[in-house]
């Protein structure tokens, strides 16, 4: 087992003049689970490749388990992977695909025998052990690339977007057994998704990136309860978090949409000298309905109801700015109604409406 | 099938399998005639025509069928040593092109700068005729050639490198020339079956621990089996046919079965036997493909 340890990673691709990794820094500790996090083409696939050692840095260094392997190739680095693209050898068949590594490391046989069957056990994947890959659905391709992965008992273990192929149920289920796996494995994962669910579910510590950089690294709680900056906070969640334009002003008031409520006292001290924009972030679960007219309420008018079943999901005009409430399945709201709004306010986040960064006492 | 109007349900013969259910399969196999309609034709005319005029030949005699020629064709004296030739040409010279073949192919894909311009000279001899080709390396190695005056140069005495009575170094010029004149197709086949492995498999193979050859062998060698192939049935097919190269280098001093062939119908101007030998070609090339496909089956396809 071994620790990751990034440092300053730049990568360009030859031909683009964009960073695909721009100064990533990273310590993934031993045995931990790590979660890239970010959208399409944010850098992730880039940033794994260069610790697989499929892609060199132009600059900066990777080290495992304390020895430098930045340019080492990937065979010398003891580690596996699961590809995005599965890389699933086409020539073989499900056992020897997933016996591959064992086979290269010299195991001996009936170990690699006795693996194999229990990968294929894990997965759901024995009655297909002798199939080759192109009598196998996308789902049980992408299976037969983790059961490949996770015999190897590697130091560190690369996923890029494992479950993406598989469909809703599975993709739950085998998250729960992934977990579960990596844990018994104890090896130094570094996971990469672009679902924000599957981060929050899986990670030890996730690292949101945005535009081959990270944007922040942090406990899954963390991350989505308190986002480094905007992008942050619009990316994690589902809904995504709410932004207002808002003001502080001199009198140490939050005013939204032409409504003012308490500010927190850290802003109400740096906005005494005169008003202060600021972005208000919250999210929809943390604002609730009440009636209209109440103190400390924002009047709004819900535009759009729509019931998720565990919760209902709104739509609603607050002053001219359009924003997302969640509630109880149970609340009974119509579209056209008018209501009142009351915001959590330790739930409240805010941030500079030039830098987008998050603002903290 | 819900019928809206009585004689429709009516008719003696129903359409159950929907309303066009069987009509377009029957239409579609009338079109696939049709279409590959001018090719039977075609491959009637010049292919099969000509090979069964040429089959008659090779039995053809004064009296009716007979196989005289055949004992006219292993009487010769060049005939034994033209077969030993050429088999000895193809044993040697296949594998040294496809190791070569190969090489190039993976040095390019592995995109060294200029890797393009590789490219291209590398298929440059694809586009020269044999029979120029044997005579750009006579200019090598004929007595008064390049090679010898380069030997002159660093004060060696010349060496008749194509005489009859210097087997050895013949084999070799022969061998250099073919080598360099017909590896490109090999290589031109391999390199566009490299194109269409992407390059994940063998960067999976890599994390998984395999090494430079351990990928070569597991790995891209396995799917590249097809272009493999293809390219073994057509430069082994084309090498029996090899005879101009010979001819521009040797003359008959080292005779070749497709050259015996020529020099039958051309020399002795006898078409029998001059058919015969060309049937034995074709029967040998027929052999040898159906042995390649047979011997590089590909399992992964297999059970489909
Ligand atoms: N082989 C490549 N050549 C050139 N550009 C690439 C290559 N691979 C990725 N990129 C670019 O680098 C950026 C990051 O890509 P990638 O790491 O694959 O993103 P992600 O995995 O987060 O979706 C993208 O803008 C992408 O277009
Ligand atoms: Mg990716």
């Amino acid at each position: 087992m071994a620790d990751i340890s990034i440092k300053g990673l730049h990568k360009t691709y030859p031909g683009s003049t964009e960073l695909a990794t721009n100064n990533v820094s990273l310590e993934v500790a031993e045995g931990e689970f790590m979660v890239l996090l970010g959208p399409s083409g944010c850098g992730k696939t880039t940033l794994l490749r260069m610790v697989a050692g499929l892609d060199f840095p132009d600059e900066g260094s990777i080290s495992i388990g304390g020895r430098d392997v930045t340019y080492l190739p990937p065979q010398d680095r003891n580690l596996s992977m699961v590809f995005q693209s599965y890389a699933v050898f086409p020539h073989r068949k499900v056992r020897t695909n997933i016996g591959f590594g064992l086979v290269m490391k010299k195991v001996p046989r009936d170990e690699i025998e006795r693996k194999v069957a229990w990968a294929a056990d894990l997965l759901q994947l024995t009655p297909y052990l002798d199939r080759y890959p192109a009598q196998l659905s996308g789902g049980q391709r992408q299976r037969v690339a983790v059961a490949r992965a996770i015999v190897m008992d590697a130091d560190v273990l690369l996923m890029d977007e494992p479950l993406s192929n598989l469909d809703a149920l599975l993709r739950l289920d085998f998250r729960a057994e992934l977990k579960k796996i990596v844990q018994q494995l104890g090896s130094t994962t570094l996971y990469v998704t672009h679902d924000q669910v599957e981060a929050m579910s899986l990670s030890d510590r996730v690292a949101v990136m945005k535009k081959g950089q990270i944007a922040q690294l942090g406990h899954p709680i963390t991350v989505y309860e308190e986002p480094a900056d905007r992008f942050v906070g619009g990316f994690i969640g589902s809904p995504p978090m709410n932004f207002l334009e808002g003001r502080v002003t001199q009198q140490g008031a939050l005013e939204v949409a032409g409504q003012s409520t308490d500010a927190p006292e850290f802003l109400a001290h740096t906005a005494r000298t005169g008003g202060l924009p600021v972005m208000v972030g919250i999210r929809a679960e943390n604002i609730y309905l009440e009636q209209r007219g109440i103190p400390g309420t924002l009047d709004a008018t819900v535009e759009v109801v729509e019931p998720l079943g565990h919760a209902t999901l709104l739509t609603v005009d607050l002053g001219g700015q359009t924003i997302k409430v969640q509630v109880a399945s149970t609340v009974r709201v119509s579209s056209g109604e008018r209501v009142g709004l009351r915001f959590d306010q330790s739930a409240i986040r805010f941030f500079d409406t030039e830098t987008q960064l998050g603002l903290t006492a | 099938m819900a019928a809206p109007d009585a004689p429709a349900a009516a008719r003696p013969q129903p359409r159950p399998a929907g309303p066009r259910g069987r009509p377009p399969r029957k239409k579609g196999t009338s079109a696939a005639m049709l279409l590959i309609a001018p090719s039977i034709v075609f491959m009637t005319l010049l292919f099969g025509w000509p090979m069964v005029s040429g089959i008659l030949q090779a039995f053809g005699g004064p009296e009716g069928l007979t196989t005289a020629n055949f004992t006219r064709m292993t009487q010769d004296p060049y005939f034994w040593s033209s077969v030993g030739n050429t088999l000895l040409l193809i044993v040697v010279m296949i594998p040294i092109q496809f190791v070569l073949a190969l090489a190039m192919a993976l040095l390019i894909r592995a995109k060294p700068k200029g890797s393009s311009a590789y490219f291209y000279i590398w298929a440059i001899p694809l586009a020269v005729s044999d029979l120029a080709a044997g005579l750009v390396w006579l200019t090598v190695f004929t007595d008064r050639g390049y090679l010898n005056s380069l030997l002159a140069s660093f004060g060696l005495e010349p060496v008749s490198w194509l005489a009859y009575d210097n087997y050895a170094s013949m084999f070799m010029a022969v061998l250099i020339a073919e080598v360099w004149r017909a590896t490109s197709l090999v290589f031109v086949i391999v390199v566009a079956g490299l194109q269409s492995i992407p390059k994940d498999y063998e960067e999976a193979a890599g994390v998984f621990g395999a090494g430079f050859w351990d990928r070569l062998w597991h790995v891209t060698l396995p799917l590249l089996r097809p272009s493999l192939q293809t390219a073994l049935i057509l430069r082994t097919i084309l090498a029996f046919q090899t005879f101009a190269v010979a001819l521009a280098l040797t003359g008959q001093n080292f005779p070749l079965v497709v050259g015996e062939t020529y020099r039958w119908y051309t020399g002795l101007q006898d078409a029998n036997v001059a058919s015969a030998l060309a049937l034995v070609v074709m029967t040998v090339s027929m052999i040898t493909a159906i042995g390649y496909l047979k011997l590089l089956k590909d399992q992964s396809e297999a059970p489909r």
